[in-house]
């Protein structure tokens, strides 16, 4: 009896998890459904006649996106912002959780607890005085303000998850390498940098997500040049309902780069996330 | 730090002095390092915050001294009320609803097979941008059932229990024996036994006339009985046909309600069958027919999800949906962490699965538990873009939260120092957990 009814709770359970992901799937689906519609199509009724009538399906959307010189652009720029402040947020987070961890100065504690009380620092509260400081600086509408501002706000957690990290090399391996007559600056790159890889990869992907996906910094300090694919779109979103052919498709675009490294980097991630609890 | 006894590995002689400098570095080396991390965050994160501070208590155009009239606004300015209030509700649903899916999610998937692939389902729309999950719900939420995936859910829902024909827009053609009345029509003359009785009417669009409907046939007279016959006396392409009377072409109004009344009483009602045929008992004689009101209706729409009073709601579903899976990753972390040993002693002794999950798992994940919600606390005070994006132009007051008010008061409403305010509130909400975050480390250097 209890076997049975076992059996049953676990069908249910299963029933019940297959619903649930039908939950988290379909309006995926249906943003990449929706893209691969022609606008006809789309305002006439709903992206799930697609799965009826398969000739429906067309690139048309995306080959119109692609052509379109402003989404172009601003997925270049999406590029160009994210890539430098991955790799900057990386280097200056590692060269001062290195300091934290191995040398020693005044007031080390106290530093390091102040850039760990930075940690939870909304944004929000930055976005004026920082509009106010590049506009007197000149770095206002520029694509280096966004990236200085992305590095600015991601240092803290990358500061606490290297240094952490670094903290936890065996003393030994660096006394070694110091016995070997290695530098200070030759230590950081060939033991400490090699040896952090994993937390490196860990922030590095978490960084890349963070600043790709960004759309209120770079609404802020962005103009209509230096507009990354998040602020393109976001200004179609205005008119929704007539260029549905616009938003989806981009959308879809601005989403394959993260879920690629989503996919590749997955256990990298997760470490992210879980280290950045309470960020 | 604080003791000179903190990490490194027991045991080993370097474990006596961890941390110090490897071989004592000098001041000026250790300044290199630190200077490019300390100069970017003081300029751009500990400089703002005094800003804000400062300029807060300043006018719109910062010329004078303002005290506390910009705090007064958040309390009293009709729009950041509302922010205030939506804000409140985001704090207490979104956080409390992600963290108890992620913890269902997490304790359900433990022991099935494909339990990963669904773990990486939910956990997938974290990879995402909010402006994508945004752009996504626009699409799900759209009000008409025909493009809209909730509402399509919903209607069909709805449809499946509370079936209902319904002709909307269905009115009297020309020569017609009814006349309109409160929303239904009623026959201009009285009916008698034996005698057939004509309801044409016109103007359902083809689409909408039910399914079943069969081609209208002409009632037989049948003495002692009212029969009759309801349809469409019209055919697209066709035009009338023979005005008043059923054409093979023509569709009856299959379910179409039709009431016998007498002095204002309904006497007698029946529903008119799939070829728009109906038959009434003795009792109506001398009634009026009426085709009441409740066979007109518009059909049902579903829910209006980003009208104002839903809005809130609806984005909060779309935050759950981004967000559970962070929830339930952590939370499968600690679960994996938690001793089977206990779990199966609790069996052992009798408790039922649901006992096990009350009285063991979910004490001993109380701290997971904690930080999940806190952490999503924190990043739903902040929440910006899925208001921004999916709340339409119509509704975004209603869908108003603090940072978007401050986007709002600060980059197109030229109130740079109410918005300095809000900023300020919002790091004082989580400035107890910057105080926690601090103590937490400070423990741990010294154990």
């Amino acid at each position: 009896m209890s076997w049975l009814l076992e059996k049953v709770n676990g069908g249910l359970v299963r029933v019940f998890l297959i619903v649930v992901a039908l939950f988290w799937l379909v309006p995926t689906i249906g943003l990449l459904a929706s893209s691969l519609r022609s606008p006809e199509d789309m305002s006439a009724n709903g992206w799930w006649h697609v799965f009826s009538k398969p000739s429906q399906l067309t690139f048309d959307s995306y080959r119109k996106l692609l052509e379109n010189g402003d989404i172009t652009h601003s997925l270049w720029n999406t590029v160009l912002i994210t890539v430098p402040a991955t790799i900057l947020v990386v280097v200056i987070g590692a060269l001062a959780g290195y300091a934290f961890a191995w040398m020693e100065f005044p007031g080390r504690d106290w530093w390091f607890l102040i850039v760990v009380s930075l940690l939870v620092v909304p944004v929000q509260v930055a976005l004026i005085p920082i509009a106010e400081l590049f506009g007197k600086v000149g770095l206002f509408g520029t694509i280096l303000g966004v990236i200085l501002f992305h590095v600015g706000f991601g240092l803290p957690f990358a500061v606490f998850l290297l240094r952490n990290f670094f903290a936890e090399i065996p003393r030994e391996l660096l006394e070694a390498a110091r016995l070997d007559g290695a530098g200070e600056l030759r230590l950081f790159t060939r033991v400490v940098m090699p040896l952090g890889g994993p937390a490196i990869a860990s922030l590095g992907i978490f960084q890349f997500l963070w600043v790709w996906n960004d759309m209120l910094v770079a609404l802020v300090f962005t103009k209509s040049g230096t507009q990354p694919i998040t602020v393109a779109l976001q200004t179609q979103v205005r008119q929704f309902g007539n260029n549905v052919d616009v938003l989806a498709p981009g959308a879809f675009i601005s989403m394959v780069i993260p879920l690629a490294v989503f996919f590749a980097f997955q256990r990298q991630f997760v470490t992210g996330v879980m280290a950045g609890a309470v960020k | 730090m604080a003791s000179p006894t903190a990490a490194g590995v027991p045991g080993t002689p370097a474990a006596s002095a961890p941390r110090k400098s490897v071989t004592g570095t000098r001041r000026t080396v250790a300044a290199l390092f630190l200077l490019p991390a300390l100069v970017l965050l003081g300029a751009l994160v500990v400089y703002p915050i005094g800003y804000s501070l400062v300029r807060s208590f300043y006018n719109a155009d910062g010329s004078g001294f303002a005290g506390f009239d910009n705090y007064k606004a958040i309390f009293t300015d009709d729009g950041i009320r509302t922010a205030l209030k939506n804000n409140v509700i985001w704090v207490v649903f979104a956080p409390t609803v992600s963290t108890a899916l992620g913890l269902i999610f997490a304790v359900l998937t433990e022991r099935i097979r494909w339990g990963t692939a669904f773990k990486l389902v939910v956990f997938m729309p974290m990879a995402i941008s909010m402006l994508a999950a945004g752009i996504i719900f626009r699409l799900v939420y759209d009000q008409d059932p025909d493009k809209g995936v909730a509402n399509a859910v919903w209607v069909g829902v709805h449809d499946t229990f509370a079936r209902s024909s319904a002709f909307p827009n269905a009115h009297p053609g020309r020569e017609s024996p009814l006349k309109p009345e409160q929303g239904g029509f009623l026959t201009t003359a009285a009916v008698h036994t034996g005698r057939t009785v004509a309801l044409p009417l016109v103007g359902v669009a083809p689409d909408q006339m039910p399914d079943g409907a069969k081609s209208a046939v002409a009632a037989k007279p049948d003495p002692g009985k009212i029969t009759g016959t309801t349809w469409q006396d019209f055919t697209r392409g066709k035009g009338v046909g023979r005005l008043g009377a059923p054409d093979p072409s023509e569709l009856g109004y299959d379910g179409m309600r039709i009431e016998a009344v007498k002095d204002g009483k309904v006497v007698a009602s029946t529903k008119a069958a799939a070829d728009g045929t109906f038959t009434l008992p003795a009792t109506a004689d001398g009634a009026r027919l009426r085709l009441p009101a409740s066979n007109f209706k518009q059909p049902y729409n579903g829910v209006d999800w980003l009208g104002p009073s839903l809005v809130t709601p609806a984005i909060i579903g779309s935050y759950v949906w981004m967000w559970a899976g962070f929830a339930m990753v952590l939370i499968a972390a600690g679960l994996a962490g938690v001793p089977r040993e206990l779990l199966e002693a609790a069996r052992v002794d009798g408790a039922t699965e649901w006992q096990v999950f009350r009285k063991v798992t979910v004490p001993l994940l109380a701290p997971v538990l904690a930080v999940v919600t806190v952490t999503l606390m924190i990043n739903v005070l902040k929440v910006f873009d899925l208001v921004y994006i999916i709340a339409p132009g119509s509704s975004q007051d209603d869908a108003n939260v603090l940072a978007l008010e401050l986007y709002r008061k600060g980059f197109s409403e030229g109130q740079p120092g109410i918005a300095s305010a809000i900023a300020v509130f919002l790091l004082l909400l989580v400035i107890p957990v910057m105080w926690f975050n601090v103590r937490r480390l400070r423990r741990e250097e010294r154990r």
